[in-house]
């Protein structure tokens, strides 16, 4: 199974000269829940726009799920869900109301049994007649993934989904997102800010200023950004000192405290350790130990990379 | 504790409009526009003493009298002689079509019986559907009766100057003999009630869908938007007929108003005149960015419908740039026509000009919507 359900090449989107997607290319292949990563405005959801029609790109060509990107829009929209960032459904109409609409508009099948069937497995039957403007955060994106999924689209695209929704739902949601792509064979292309979350997907890509910055299994994206991590442990009144010397140094690309630690990273190894060697010299109840680089680790330093690139 | 008002949080919420204010450049644009758009129309377009209104002669008699007689009417300024008719009947049509407001009928006899000094009548008739359009004419009329013929009475007919008027002034007031103000406006309304509801309505309907975020949606879907757009003009079409039941069933109980033409013609006219107006609605719901937008665009719609559809003030009593731009507005339109149908008993054919520019500009402002409603973000 390597079909591919993404494959885009050179995609351009200007918005009034401001380039907000500059040259990316990307493949999905069927069945991967394919994370997208990347700082506020760097063109993740004009991206995501472009592959289900809402926006047309300045340049750049390529398919999804077969079909042309810039010719058969209409074609795409039916067999792709696409999840808005912000709710947008109809507060004033109930959870049912809702999904009985969106039904009809894809022509389902079977439209009253699919919107049951619906309903249960996201469990919903209880608040069937409750309006979806009561509903709460975590209720209202499962609404919204309810109405994505009606009409069984091959791909579904979603723009922040979890933004704003408590831990416990945040987990159910992706238990559900993970079902869809192994049971049904789904291809979901998701984006989020939460690194709990990219670990979740089958695979990376991260882009900062429109550009694609690295892309891979979680394993890839972070081998390949060569970091080096120390998790550092020093007495609290100490911290405060040691990472404004660590910052001034050029090895050291990043030092940021996490509770009573310090992480410290940088790509040049050696320099990195001597670094912190010099930092350390003379603080009591220290101890250094290399960690492996998280991802949050990676992505800040992509993003540092990334805007010097831009600049 | 004197913080009961502080100038600088005042300050700060004023700074704060003002910034907000000259955003919304449209918000701008409307708060000059309308007061200029109000001024130009009732300063300039608006006359309650309507001159100039359409006339038409149907004359049995060819004589100097009755030359006169006309020549006195049209220097009144009150008639406009405009159209050349051959026969009465086609007058009375020109007059139900409301392109005619008066007819003079000259007898066969006239200018020998004047002479004879019998009195003969002159008889005009007017369209008295509107009785402020016409009641300043029909005085003049009857007041020009003793002096009209002053010139051509030398002589041995000096004597007719004598004493009463030469001939007699007959004035016949068609459609609404009693002078009826509610006959002329009870109708009207209806069309004023369409037009405000209608239009706010749906000019509401694609910006509310916009400002919740609901629109990205619709747009990622397969829906066209053919048929976003009759999908929302559809269910205020049914809500509109029940206005006009409501209209029609409250004129009839409480202002003892007949339709005196076909009530199946009344309705089917108004659809296509609700529908104009929702249309207009949709294409201002399109190209407004918020709902506040809309609403300033409607009342930018609404305004000049009102002043210049002969709603308010005659048609015919207006300059020519304002009947211009009336003729234009489908409310001018539907006024005569529901007019034409409750008063005077018009059926389709007395109607079918009128009708037919509701459908044009209905047809343009669909199409403008259609182009304008996008089916991207872009």
């Amino acid at each position: 199974m390597s079909e591919l359900v993404i494959d885009v090449t050179g995609i351009v989107k200007k918005f009034s000269g401001r380039t907000v997607v500059d040259r990316l290319s990307l493949k999905v292949r069927r069945g991967e829940i394919f994370g997208f990563l990347g700082p506020n405005g760097s063109g993740k959801t004009t991206f995501i726009r472009m592959l289900c029609g809402l926006l047309t790109p300045d340049a750049g060509e390529g398919k999804c799920l077969g079909y042309n990107i810039l010719k058969d829009q209409n074609i795409i929209r039916r067999h792709a869900g696409y999840m808005t960032q912000k709710f947008s459904f109809y507060e004033d109409l109930t959870v049912r109301e809702n999904l009985d609409f969106i039904a009809r508009i894809y022509d389902v099948p079977d439209r009253k049994k699919s919107i049951i069937e619906t309903m249960e497995k996201l469990n919903f039957s209880s608040r069937a007649n409750q309006l979806a403007g009561s509903l709460s955060g975590g209720w209202k994106q499962r609404l919204a993934l309810a109405a994505c999924l009606l009409h069984k689209p091959e791909l579904l695209l979603l723009d922040e989904p979890t933004a704003g929704v408590d831990p416990k739902a945040r987990r159910e949601f992706w238990d559900e997102v993970h079902k869809l792509a192994s049971e049904e064979n789904m291809t979901v292309l998701i984006t989020t800010h939460y690194m709990d979350e990219a670990e979740r997907c089958t695979r990376l890509a991260y882009i900062a200023y429109g550009k694609l910055l690295a892309e891979g299994t979680l394993a890839e994206v972070i081998s390949s950004s060569g970091l080096y991590t120390w998790s550092v442990s020093a007495p609290q009144k100490e911290l405060p000192a040691m990472i404004r010397k660590l910052q001034a140094d050029k090895a050291v690309l990043q030092a940021a405290p996490f509770g009573n630690t310090l992480h410290v990273s940088g790509t040049d190894k050696s320099a990195t350790e001597n670094a912190i060697k010099t930092v350390c010299a003379g603080v009591q109840e220290l101890s250094v130990e290399e960690i492996e680089s998280g991802l949050e680790d990676v992505f800040i330093h992509l993003m540092d990379k990334g805007k010097d690139n831009f600049q | 504790m004197m913080d009961l008002f502080s100038f600088k949080r005042f300050f700060a919420v004023i700074l704060k409009e003002f910034i907000q204010m000259r955003r919304d450049r449209m918000t701008f644009a409307m708060m000059a526009g309308i007061p200029v758009m109000q001024l130009l129309l009732f300063g300039y377009a608006i006359n309650s003493n309507p001159k100039n209104l359409p006339a038409a002669v149907v004359s049995a008699d060819h004589g100097t009298f009755s030359r006169s007689i006309i020549a006195a009417m049209q220097n009144s300024e009150y008639f406009r002689f405009s159209y050349k008719v051959d026969s009465a009947e086609e007058a009375e049509q020109l007059m139900k079509e409301g392109e005619l407001q008066f007819v003079v009928h000259i007898p066969p006899d006239f200018s020998r019986q004047l002479i004879r000094g019998e009195r003969p009548q002159l008889l005009l008739e007017a369209d008295a559907s509107d009785p402020a359009a016409v009641s300043y004419a029909v005085s003049a009329f009857s007041s020009l009766a003793s002096t009209a013929l002053n010139r051509d009475l030398k002589g041995t007919l000096s004597d007719l100057r004598q004493n009463e008027a030469p001939f007699e002034p007959v004035i016949h007031r068609k459609f609404n003999p009693e002078i009826n103000t509610q006959a002329n406006t009870v109708p009207a309304l209806m069309g004023v009630i369409l037009t405000m509801t209608m239009v706010f309505i749906t000019a509401l309907a694609i910006t509310r869908e916009k400002e919740r975020g609901t629109m990205e949606n619709l747009l990622a879907t397969p829906l066209k938007p053919t048929e976003v757009m009759a999908g929302k003009i559809v269910p205020y079409i049914a809500i509109g007929i029940v206005q006009v039941t409501l209209v029609l069933l409250l004129a009839e109980f409480l202002f003892k108003l007949h339709v005196n033409g076909s009530i199946l013609l009344l309705y089917f006219v108004s659809i296509f005149f609700i529908a104009t107006n929702l249309s207009v609605g949709i294409t201002f719901s399109s190209l407004a960015k918020n709902q506040l937008q809309a609403v300033q665009m409607s009342v930018f719609f609404f305004l000049p419908s009102i002043i210049l559809s002969g709603f308010m003030f005659p048609f015919r009593g207006m300059p020519e740039w304002a009947q211009a731009i009336g003729s234009v507005l489908p409310l001018t339109h539907y006024l005569v026509i529901i007019r034409g149908i409750m008063l005077k008993g018009n059926g389709f054919a007395e109607i079918q000009s009128h009708f037919t520019a509701i459908l044009i500009f209905f047809a343009a402002v669909l199409v403008l919507g259609i182009l304008r409603y996008r089916r991207t973000l872009d």
